[in-house]
């Protein structure tokens, strides 16, 4: 069975081809315009879905050498995200349903990422608990099978990617802010100043990271209020990094310990970050917990997990579960709030 | 034009400013909010939420660009729109992200973070809060709240 998979949700137009759980093919517009251009196209990169979507979808099909007559099923993400965005890839999918006779798979974007760490590799065994960490989301989860999971936590503020881009900008780097507080960690000290850790000892599974945005803010109008030199800022990029990871390392290795979960999956951009793959693999290991990470690939905001998780739900359900189209723009609700 | 002064001096306090605020709006308001990194946009939106008995978590939508809560207008559902243009680079991206249809909805109240990205696409009757951090006390924060020319 052949997916056509259509991810629009956000920033990224992206559409895959999966068989039998193997990714045929997986194009990103951002990847795909860079290379295409040899640099981001601004227009064109982020949330251009209409004019990039034809393009990026006949990619999919020629990179995985299909045809679209032998497409079974077609799987788009239709919640959560901007309604936009949505709109147009959940109709792109829809007319091309229509046209050639293809049922349509409607998934969930967050639900695309929790199993994400699944694509390269099958063997991990539910339960476990899976951490999606991006710039929009920051949110713990128990995944019982392909069709249940439950939230734990969230974040009651700002994503952890979030805090990353934003205390970039206030130390005045770049943007993407999450790969230069790597790259600039990597010489700096991580113990020079000490940021709080919000709610790391707050009992539940939520996460606070807002107010390291406010303390990195006062740190430097206190302390450097002519600016930092390189030196400095290699310190503070690594404790801005150190305070982040640490609180994602805690809860996340709390949730798996206290849901006896054998493995932890962390999905989502972030989980790009070097340090949080050292310490998770480091914590895990010495708890005997298995930690996965996908690819860069599979951890950005792609069609390919979209397609593997349609996969799945359509060989553990029944086609009753397809019907209906739902949009909405709401990611998810804690149970006990 | 009406406008009035408020200071904070904490998170709290500026959630509870948020739910005094919102005791004068209704649906189909838009509320363009002002202020620098950290200064406090969010909490005071949170306040908004509380007020209409929001019972989502309010989170920033910088990467999201634009949240949906759903809240209590007296025995009403009432939409809030949380908007973030903080990522926005140009004024044809409005179109892409929804940002005027969203506008349009006369039964939602819409609270827009980052509203100087914006300037020239809003009808004249919104509020207006612009939120200033202190060079003073680190804590501190005034709020500037215009009100619309007919409310």
């Amino acid at each position: 069975m052949k997916i056509l998979a259509i991810e629009t949700s956000c920033d990224e137009t992206s559409a895959a081809i999966i068989e039998n759980s193997q990714v045929l093919s997986n194009v990103v517009s951002s990847q795909y315009f860079h290379s295409k251009y040899g640099g981001v196209v601004p227009e064109l990169a982020s949330r251009a879905h209409l004019h990039s979507i034809v393009t990026i979808v006949k990619n999919a099909l020629n990179l995985a050498h299909s045809d679209i007559n032998e497409i079974s099923a077609i799987a788009v993400t239709t919640q959560p995200g901007l309604i936009g965005s949505l709109i147009v890839g959940a109709n792109f999918a829809k007319g091309l349903g229509l046209r050639y006779n293809i049922p349509v798979v409607p998934i969930n974007h967050i639900e695309g990422h929790i199993y994400s760490g699944m694509i390269e590799n099958e063997e991990i065994n539910f339960p476990y608990i899976s951490l999606v960490v991006s710039g929009g989301h920051t949110a713990l989860f128990y995944v019982e099978s392909f069709l249940k999971y439950q939230l734990i936590g969230t974040t009651i503020d700002d994503a952890a990617g979030e805090a990353f881009d934003k205390t970039a900008k206030l130390l005045g780097l770049g943007y993407p802010g999450g790969p230069l507080i790597d790259k600039f960690a990597k010489d700096g000290d991580p113990n020079y100043v000490n940021f709080p850790r919000a709610m790391i000892n707050s009992g539940d599974y939520n996460f606070s990271f807002s107010g390291l945005k406010t303390a990195v803010k006062n740190y430097i109008n206190k302390n450097f209020p002519d600016g930092v030199n390189e030196k400095i800022l290699t310190h503070i990029c690594a404790s801005i990094q150190e305070a982040i990871v640490d609180v994602l390392v805690i809860k996340a290795i709390k949730a798996a310990i206290a849901y006896s979960s054998k493995y932890l999956v962390v999905a989502g951009g972030v989980s790009a970050n070097s340090l949080l793959r050292r310490k998770f693999a480091q914590e895990s290991a010495l708890r005997g917990i298995k930690f996965i990470a996908p690819s860069l690939s599979y951890c950005i905001d792609n069609a390919a997990m979209i397609g593997f998780l349609a996969e799945k739900k359509i060989i553990n359900a029944t086609l009753d579960d397809f019907k209906r189209l739902d949009f909405t723009t709401k990611a998810y609700t804690l149970k006990n709030h | 034009m009406e406008t009035d002064h408020y200071i904070t001096y904490s998170e709290e306090e500026t959630i509870e400013l948020g739910k005094k605020f919102a005791e004068m709006l209704k649906p189909g308001d838009i509320i363009a909010i002002e202020g620098s990194l950290g200064s406090g946009k969010t909490e005071f939106i949170k306040g908004i939420c509380k007020f209409f008995e929001v019972q989502e978590i309010v989170t920033s939508p910088t990467f999201t660009i634009i949240n949906q809560y759903t809240g209590k207008f007296g025995d009403e559902v009432l939409s809030i729109y949380h908007i973030d243009l903080y990522r926005i680079k140009a004024k044809n991206e409005f179109e892409e992200i929804g940002l005027l249809d969203c506008l349009a909805d006369d039964r939602a109240i819409k609270v827009v973070e980052w509203a100087d990205k914006a300037n020239g696409i809003f009808p004249d009757n919104i509020y207006r809060v612009k939120i200033t951090s202190s060079n003073v006390n680190e804590n501190e924060r005034i709020f500037e709240i215009q009100m619309p020319l007919q409310a």
